[in-house]
């Protein structure tokens, strides 16, 4: 098992087969009326295209990180290191396009220029803030998969059957909400260990909560709507009146949750990863990058890079997501604005 | 008022035995005792060692049931595990060996002194934005705030951290940037920077949540028929309006309660500021399992005692709300 899933090939597949499933969601979703109406109004929000593009290319970075291509000596390297296939490793630290290393007493010329300079261990820091890319999408995609069905199933089971159902559903997340959800990160990441598959299951443990109430109290107003008593009483099944009646109704909130939520897990990365309860050691990780600008800021001559552009491509990132959530809001819903 | 009270907090009964459950679930059965024992004591550690480490916690009994013979059946891990808790007998700390329940309120203090006035601080610029920017709505500053309210809740809480202590506490040579002292005007100078910062770190989500509940009373029909009053618009807004959304901000307001006294994992470790967040923060650096664990069951209640004066808060803002 563990062998197939090492095998690049089908990392790849798995890469692409999770792009499809979303790209393919949203298709069908947008067959709907109200969301064929929402794409109109999208179209002239000026600032929500911008932030859409934006999500583009992070999403083009990420995936040319993610997909991998074999080399000649028997290993793998991704299509984004092959296309920065020119820029070299140095020894240690250099400022942006410096000419030598960082190092007062002996300077070192270096073999090529960095656009960002490069980190301690010599890397460039550009490629790696880019490549950090693949992480946040990684913990994103992957934590949105576990919790978004989860969260929309629970919430339309709770508000469509009400009673016990609700009640229990209801405890559930009561007493999940209750605990600081930082903590409940972080003891969850202590008890099962860091990785990514790990850091994906505790934030799909602490995202549910939030989509699941909202889902639960949209399904509860359109419940009580004509059209799905007309749909009961022309003898429908609750299968039926869940999947084609109620869901296709509140599924324009699960695409904004959907975005505006992403944005919160990629900087819940960076805290954990942070912390040291996230990402593994020596995977690229803009909350790792920081992390170590903590010391470089007290170095003589400053290391300033390194923090500017994980914070620079974390920051593009999350207010891309926030403000293209904003804008899909807004054309959802263009009363409320 | 009475027996809502004694229906609401026998209400969050349940929710708390959830809550132990759940610590218990991921202190006991997720990873195991023994494997916690190694990993506190070290891979070298001699079994003797492990097994007494586990014989003085009480670690080495069944997990749910007991069903040896002769024995109690709730005398088990899990039912020790909930009575200790019920008793607010936290336990030791699996590093220090210290009693928790001091190292916790040795560090609620410092931890209260810099959140209290960092969240109050932090409320009223929120609550003033918000109010102007509905005040200014559907003009290019209402736009431009909401950009900038986003882009600040863009950035990382730890940036924001890393920044202010670099720039503003190295180049100005004003802040002192690490550490605390517990005496009058001292522990002034020392909190100012933080708390300014932690102020700063929340405004800009709350901005723009504050925006939304008060443009949403805004399209009341109390406010309409003021207007048509002829009640200024300054009036109308920073009187009517204020008045009737802190009643929707109550809520909003006590989801910050458990951060108060647990303090800011990563602004009292930047700061050395000996509270709750950095003893969190120390014990998730060395797998102090026990201080986390204990750390989680706290928040919780503190949380859960929150949502109960939220309740009666709002019941007692908001004469239509009866406590039945």
């Amino acid at each position: 098992m563990n062998t197939l899933l090492d095998s690049l090939w089908v990392q790849n597949a798995l890469v692409f087969a999770g792009l499809s499933l979303v790209a393919g969601l949203i298709a069908s979703g947008a067959r709907n009326e109200r969301w064929r109406r929402a794409l109109r109004r999208l179209r002239r929000d000026r600032i929500g295209l911008c932030a859409g593009a934006g999500i583009a290319v992070y999403l083009l970075v990420g995936l040319l990180e993610m997909v991998q291509i074999p080399t000649g000596d028997g290993g793998r390297v991704s299509v984004l290191v092959r296309m920065a296939g020119g820029v070299v490793e140095e020894k240690s630290y250099s400022a942006p396009l410096a000419s030598h290393s960082l190092s007062v007493a002996r300077p070192e010329p270096l073999k090529g220029r960095h656009l960002l300079g490069t980190t301690a261990l010599g890397k460039d820091t550009l490629l790696q803030a880019l490549r950090a890319c693949r992480t946040a999408l990684i913990i994103g995609g992957v934590t949105s998969l576990i919790y978004i069905p989860l969260g929309t199933l629970l919430g339309i089971t709770a508000g469509y059957y009400r009673r016990w159902v609700d009640d229990l559903i209801s405890y559930v997340y009561s007493t999940l909400a209750s605990i600081p959800e930082i903590l409940l990160l972080v003891s969850i990441l202590m008890a099962l260990g860091k990785g990514l598959g790990t850091m994906s299951l505790a934030l799909g443990v602490t995202s549910w909560v939030g989509l699941c109430r909202l889902i639960r109290g949209e399904t509860m107003r359109q419940a009580e709507r004509p059209y799905v008593t007309a749909a009961r009483a022309l003898g429908q099944s609750h299968w039926k009146i869940i999947t084609s009646h109620l869901l296709p109704n509140v599924l324009h909130l699960v695409l904004i949750n959907f975005v505006l939520g992403f944005s919160g897990l990629v900087l819940a990365e960076a805290i954990l990863s942070y912390l040291g309860v996230g990402s593994p050691v020596g995977t690229p990780s803009w909350g790792a990058m920081i992390d170590g600008a903590r010391d470089e800021l007290s170095r003589d001559p400053v290391v300033w890079w390194n923090l500017a552009a994980a914070t620079g491509a974390l920051f593009g990132l999350v207010l891309s997501l926030n403000v293209f959530g904003d804008a899909l809001r807004r054309a959802f819903d263009p009363k409320r604005g | 008022m009475f027996s809502y009270l004694v229906r609401r907090v026998l209400y969050a009964v349940p929710i708390l035995l959830g809550v132990i459950l759940i610590t218990f679930v991921l202190s006991f059965v997720v990873q195991s005792p023994e494997a916690r024992a190694r990993a506190v004591l070290g891979q070298r550690a001699t079994p003797q060692a492990v097994a007494t480490w586990l014989s003085n916690r009480g670690f080495d009994k069944p997990r749910f049931f007991n069903t040896q013979p002769g024995e109690a059946w709730h005398d088990s891990q899990f039912f020790h595990h909930v009575v200790k808790l019920a008793t607010f007998d936290l336990g030791v700390s699996d590093v220090s060996g210290r009693d928790l329940k001091e190292v916790f309120k040795q560090g609620a203090v410092p931890s209260l002194l810099l959140t209290v006035p960092a969240f109050f601080v932090g409320l009223l610029m929120a609550v003033c934005l918000a109010l102007y920017q509905v005040f200014v709505r559907d003009s290019l500053l209402d736009t431009a705030g909401v950009l900038i309210a986003v882009a600040l809740m863009s950035i990382p809480s730890m940036v924001y951290i890393v920044f202010g202590q670099a720039v503003l506490a190295l180049l100005f040579n004003y802040f002192p940037v690490f550490g605390f002292d517990m005496a009058g005007f001292g522990t002034l100078r020392f909190l100012l920077l933080p708390v300014a910062l932690m102020a700063l770190m929340g405004v800009g989500g709350d901005v723009r949540l504050y925006r939304a509940v008060f443009l949403e009373e805004i399209a009341q029909d109390y406010v309409r028929t003021a207007q048509a009053k002829g009640v200024p618009q300054a009036r109308l807004l920073f009187v009517h309006v204020l008045k009737n959304g802190m009643i929707s901000l109550i809520t909003l307001v006590v989801a910050h309660l458990p951060h108060l006294v647990m303090g800011s994992l990563l602004v009292e470790n930047f700061f050395g500021i000996p509270g709750l967040g950095n003893t969190l923060f120390l014990a998730i650096q060395q797998s102090d399992y026990a201080t986390v664990f204990a750390s989680v069951y706290l928040g919780s209640l503190l949380y859960i005692v929150g949502l109960i004066l939220t309740d009666i808060c709002y019941a007692l803002a908001d004469p239509r709300i009866r406590l039945s």
